[in-house]
Order: C-alpha cells, then sequence, then structure tokens
C-alpha cells in the first residue's frame, strides 16, 4: 500500500486559471481537496464552494468571555474579598469597572480569534505532503496548485488526473504521502 | 417628448458617450509581477547586511546604552534622581509614555481602521507601521515601569494575589491604563504576528531551497506549517478582519484611558472633556509624523520606489495634515471653553500656558504641530520627499512638546500660589529618554534586517494579475 499517493497536484500560472478549474473541479464533486496559493485570491472561496468561515463564533465567545471575566473580577476583589472604601465610592459599579471589561473584551476576542483560526486550520502542522513537493516554494511566491486527495471518494488516479489537464492544470503530479 | 430625445436609441451621439471611468491609483508601479514583488521582499533579508546597517545599529545601540545607563542609576539610588518634585510630582517619564505610546497609535492605525475602510494603499506601509507601534510601546512601557521605583514591585500594577491580600484600586484610571497599554501591546504583537505568516513561509521556503538548514527551520518554526491552502486563507482572512474589527476600537480606547489619567483629575488645564478625541488625534498625528521619518528613508535606502509610491506618501502627508488641524482645532477650542467656561482657575491656566514661565514650550508646540502640517496643503511640497522627511521631524518634536505643555504648566502652577514650581529635568531623565530612541532603532534595525518589511501576500493580493477576472471586473460568480 506503500504506492498510495497523498493526492495528486496540478499547477496554473495566473489566478483566472485557477479560479476557473477551481469552479470545475467543485462541480465535479470532490470533496477532499484544496488551492494551493500565494495570497488570498478574492472569490476563490466561493469557486471552491467554501462556507463562510465560523471564526467569528469563536471571536464572540472569547469576547464575552473577556467581559464577563473583567466585571466579575473587579466585582469579587473589590465587594467580595477585600472591602475598601476607597474615596467614598461604592464596592462595585459596572461604570468603573467598564474600561477594564472592555479593554478584557478586546484581549480575549484576539486571542480567541487566533487560536480559533489555528485550531480550524489545524496548525501548526509543520510536515504536510504539499510541503515535500519540489516546486513548494513556487507555489508561496507566484504560481497556484490545485491538490485533490487520494482519500476523496471520487479519486481515481486515472480519471482524476485526466479532469486536472482536461481543466488546464500543467504538470500534473503525484504527491507522495 | 425631451425624454425621447435623450434615450440613446434616438440620439446616435448618446450611444458613443460613455460615463468617465476614474481611473484608480495603481498601488504598484510599473506593474510588476508576483515573482519580483516577492524577490525585492527577500532580497533585503538575503543579501548581505549593508555596511550602514551595521554603522546605524552600533549607532543606535551607543543610544540605547543611554538608557541602559539612566535607569541602573535610578534602580540602584531609588526615584530621588529624576528631577520631579512638588508640586510637579509627574513629569517626564509620563510625557514620554504618551508620546511613545501615542507614536504607536498611527501603526494600528494603518493596519486596522485603514483595513476595516478598505483603503489599499496601507497594504505597502502596514508591516513597518506596526512594527513601529510594537517599539513604541515596549519604549513607552519603560517609564511607567520604572517610575514605581521599586521596579521588582511592577508586578503589584496587575491584579495578581499578594501577600497583603489588597487588590488594585479599579476605580483609578491609572489602573484602566494598566489594562489598556497591556492588551494594546498583546493585541498589536498579536495582529503582526498572524499577518507575518505566510511571509514567513515564503522565507522558510526559500531559504530550504538555498539549503540554509537553520534560517529555514527558524522562519519554519515560526511559519507554523503554513502551506498556502486556500481552506486556510478562508479562515485566516475572517480571522485577520476580526483582528482589525477589534484593533479599531482599541486603538481608539488606548488613547482614550491615557487621556482619563489627566481628565478624571480635578486640575485646571487637565480637567476638561475633550482630552479623548484630542489625544486620539494627536497620537495619530504624531505616529504619521514617526511613520514618515522612517518610511522616507527605508524606501530611499531599499529602492522601494514601486511600492511605496507618490501616492503613498500623498496619502500619509494628507492624514498627518488632518489630524493636525484637528490637534491645532483642539487647542483653539481649549482656550475658548476656558474663557466661555468663565472658571477663573481654567482661564489662568491657560494664558498662563502661553504666556508664562513655559511659554517657550508653549510656541514651539504650536509651531509645530499647528503651521507644520499646513505645508502639506501644497502639492509641491508632498512631492519633495527631503522636505516632508523634515517637516515629519517637526511633528515629532511638536508632540513631545505637546505632552509636555499640558502635564507640566497645569502642576508648576497649581491652586496654591505658595507651593508653585518651575520643573527641569534631571540628567538621569534626560539620558534615559534619549536612550530610548536608541532602543527602538535597535528594534527597527533588527526588523528590517531579519522579517519582511512588507507583506508579500497582501501587495500580491492587490496588484491587477491577482484579480481572478483578469480586470474585466464582472462581478457574477
Amino acid at each position: 500500500m506503500s504506492a498510495q499517493p497523498y493526492g495528486l497536484i496540478a499547477t496554473f500560472e495566473t489566478t483566472p486559471a485557477l479560479y476557473h478549474a477551481a469552479e470545475a473541479v467543485r462541480d465535479a464533486g470532490y470533496r477532499n481537496w484544496d488551492c494551493i496559493t500565494p495570497f488570498p485570491v478574492h472569490g476563490l472561496d466561493k469557486a471552491m464552494g467554501l462556507r463562510r468561515s465560523i471564526v467569528p463564533r469563536i471571536s464572540l465567545a472569547g469576547g464575552i468571555t473577556g467581559f464577563c471575566t473583567g466585571m466579575s473580577l473587579i466585582w469579587w476583589t473589590g465587594a467580595v474579598d477585600y472591602k475598601l472604601i476607597v474615596g467614598g465610592k461604592p464596592y462595585f459599579s459596572p461604570m468603573f469597572a467598564f474600561p477594564v471589561a472592555y479593554e478584557l473584551t478586546i484581549l480575549f476576542t484576539a486571542f480567541a480569534t487566533i487560536i480559533g483560526m489555528f485550531v480550524l486550520n489545524r496548525l501548526p502542522m509543520h510536515y504536510h505532503p504539499v510541503l515535500k513537493y519540489d516546486d513548494i516554494k513556487r507555489g508561496m511566491d507566484d504560481t497556484f496548485f490545485i491538490v485533490i486527495e487520494a482519500r476523496d471518494p471520487r479519486f481515481n488516479l486515472a480519471n482524476t488526473k485526466a479532469l486536472l489537464e482536461k481543466i488546464g492544470g500543467k504538470a500534473v503530479k503525484e504527491l507522495e504521502a | 417628448m425631451a425624454h425621447a430625445e435623450h434615450s440613446p436609441a434616438a440620439n446616435p451621439l448618446l450611444q458613443e458617450v460613455r460615463p468617465a471611468e476614474l481611473p484608480r491609483a495603481v498601488l504598484v508601479e510599473n506593474n510588476r509581477s508576483f515573482n519580483w514583488i516577492t524577490e525585492k521582499i527577500c532580497g533585503i533579508i538575503e543579501g548581505k547586511t549593508p555596511t550602514w546597517w551595521w554603522i546605524c545599529f552600533i549607532l543606535a545601540c551607543f543610544v540605547a546604552s543611554f538608557t541602559v545607563a539612566g535607569i541602573t542609576y535610578l534602580v540602584a539610588t531609588g526615584v530621588g534622581v529624576w528631577g520631579h518634585a512638588n508640586p510637579v510630582n509627574w513629569a517626564w517619564d509620563i510625557v514620554n509614555f504618551v508620546f511613545w505610546i501615542g507614536i504607536g497609535h498611527a501603526g494600528t492605525l494603518i493596519s486596522a481602521i485603514l483595513c476595516l475602510l478598505r483603503q489599499k494603499w496601507r497594504t505597502s506601509i502596514n508591516r513597518a507601521a506596526e512594527a513601529m507601534t510594537i517599539f513604541a510601546v515596549v519604549c513607552a512601557a519603560i517609564f511607567p515601569v520604572f517610575h514605581v521605583g521599586r521596579v521588582w514591585f511592577a508586578w503589584y500594577l496587575f491584579p495578581i494575589p499578594n501577600s497583603n491580600a489588597i487588590w488594585q484600586n479599579f476605580r483609578s484610571p491609572l489602573e484602566w491604563d494598566v489594562f489598556a497599554v497591556s492588551t494594546y501591546g498583546t493585541v498589536s504583537v498579536l495582529f503582526w504576528y498572524v499577518g507575518l505568516i505566510p511571509d514567513l513561509a515564503v522565507l522558510r521556503d526559500r531559504f530550504f531551497a538555498a539549503g540554509n538548514r537553520v534560517r529555514a527551520t527558524l522562519y519554519g518554526l515560526f511559519a507554523m506549517g503554513w502551506r498556502g491552502s486556500n481552506r486556510h486563507w478562508s479562515n485566516y482572512e475572517m480571522a485577520y478582519l476580526i483582528l482589525a474589527g477589534i484593533s479599531t476600537p482599541l486603538v481608539l480606547s488606548v488613547h482614550t484611558i491615557v487621556s482619563f489619567d489627566f481628565a478624571v483629575s480635578l486640575l485646571p488645564g487637565w480637567h476638561t472633556t475633550i482630552f479623548p478625541p484630542y489625544f486620539v488625534a494627536g497620537a495619530i498625528f504624531s505616529g504619521f509624523g514617526m511613520v514618515l521619518t522612517l518610511m522616507l528613508p527605508l524606501r530611499a535606502v531599499y529602492k522601494l520606489e514601486d511600492l511605496i509610491t507618490q501616492y503613498h506618501i500623498d496619502c500619509m502627508c494628507k492624514i498627518t495634515l488632518a489630524t493636525g488641524t484637528i490637534v491645532g482645532y483642539a487647542y483653539g477650542m481649549e482656550f475658548f471653553i476656558a474663557w466661555y467656561g468663565a472658571n477663573p482657575y481654567e482661564g489662568f491656566a491657560f494664558v498662563n500656558r502661553a504666556f508664562g514661565h513655559y511659554a517657550w514650550a508653549y510656541w514651539i508646540m504650536i509651531s509645530c504641530n499647528v503651521i507644520t502640517p499646513q505645508f502639506f496643503w501644497f502639492k509641491a511640497v508632498r512631492e519633495n520627499t527631503t522636505l516632508v522627511w523634515v517637516l515629519s521631524i517637526f511633528v515629532n518634536v511638536g508632540m513631545w512638546f505637546e505632552r509636555f505643555v499640558i502635564i507640566v504648566t497645569s502642576l508648576a502652577r497649581d491652586f496654591l500660589p505658595s507651593s508653585w514650581g518651575y520643573y527641569s529635568p534631571s540628567i538621569v531623565e534626560i539620558f534615559t529618554f534619549f536612550g530610548t530612541f536608541g532602543v527602538f532603532s535597535v528594534l527597527f534595525l533588527l526588523f528590517i534586517r531579519f522579517l519582511p518589511v512588507m507583506p508579500m501576500a497582501e501587495l500580491k493580493a492587490v496588484t491587477p494579475q491577482a484579480d481572478v477576472h483578469g480586470g474585466h471586473g464582472h462581478e457574477k460568480h
């Protein structure tokens, strides 16, 4: 079974070529495939049929946690754990607690967003078959790739290769797992 | 009917008329390819270290040693070595803190607010401006941390359980400031780092191909195994947008809270509601001054004229002009309200600022902050990079004096004439502040040597060839 490749990789030279090829792969019904681009290509998500990212939900959860943390921290330290009258002001008021809660909202949102992005992307992943491709350096520079994985139910070495060539893919090669 | 006459079918001339197309400003000149951008930016890192870099670096280290000397003497002796005394108990440290933190604001404005406003010209300058933000926050943090005197107790600023079982006073704007500035520093670093990830992956693969395993591993470690997958880009773009979205209220809140340090007190000259917007505008003004001071030499040295075009310089000059004029308006409005509010103490504080013992500082501030930016109305000035650079220095100087004027004049002449004083900095304070320019320069020089000074992925995305419709612009997918 060691001969089983990770998938097939095809090269595209321009963004319009990649865009139309991605539409074709999407319409052919593949699920486990990806585009490798050196920069975010506008509109490619739609061409790939990707759903909207769910990062915002994680961010929202982070933000709510941050706000509650700030408010409860100030309430607990000032009105529960060690009551101290300062300047004749109340032990707790959401008014003076607001700036700190506001900052913690932003801080926790930032961490949630970034951690959420990494988790959803399964990063860090320092080993990946795509990274072993000889020409990957150009994929980070000025070329575009489409990778169709062998685990896709529709994957068939000959047919998939034919599809990639038909939609304009150059240098269609097998990726070593 | 007149209506039929004007329909294109009736009038053949109208068929030839096309609505005027407003050309979009070109963001990357000379129609450069993706590969050209990669080679240009990576070339800066991969090339031999230039001689000027070593000269600047050694000079910067020398200047930075003044901060080290000042702080070492302070810690070894005590805060008494600083020149502030009753009634000016808060002087150099807070002036420099506000000065540096304000400079940072332009970086976040460029990276966050201009991102939300879809100002694509931000792409070429945002990386360096964000780096400037982080290094400015580092310089700013030196002052509040060391002004506590016994710096090993600086952790008392944070709500960490301690042996006295006592907590921080969250009613104080100074404690809000702790959270605002530390959040600002942290989020700026995170935002900067997220932007760097795809570019670090480029460097990783280039160093790997060149056989430099050590650097490939180092860049690769921080690139997190980024492989340009569009499924990743989808989440990445969303995360970047959210970070921009939250950095916007963050940057506005940071200088607002900094201004609360003053505005929440009862001192004439400080106790005004104009402070938050006035401080934010001033911060952006000073920050753009610093961005111009840094970017113009960088552009000249590395021949980045195709990426930082005249259009970019124009935009930066115009923002400097706009915010500088807001600051000028705030100066005028402060005077007006001092008179209109009919509070004798407030009125005295302002007359004293302009004509009292510190009048020299006040008029330096006015000439640098109000008059200097007005030159940017003229295209000929904006196109003369040397002149723009000189004017940006004046902006930096003026904004330092603004903080000095606000803080020192109000304290030196408070309610009780018997306690009036005059503040001059001690040599230790001057050393500490002078050295921060070295600290900043050391960090910035290391940045331009080891990290990509411009976001390559973002630059490529704004070139015409990045458009999937080949520039025809049909929006149907």
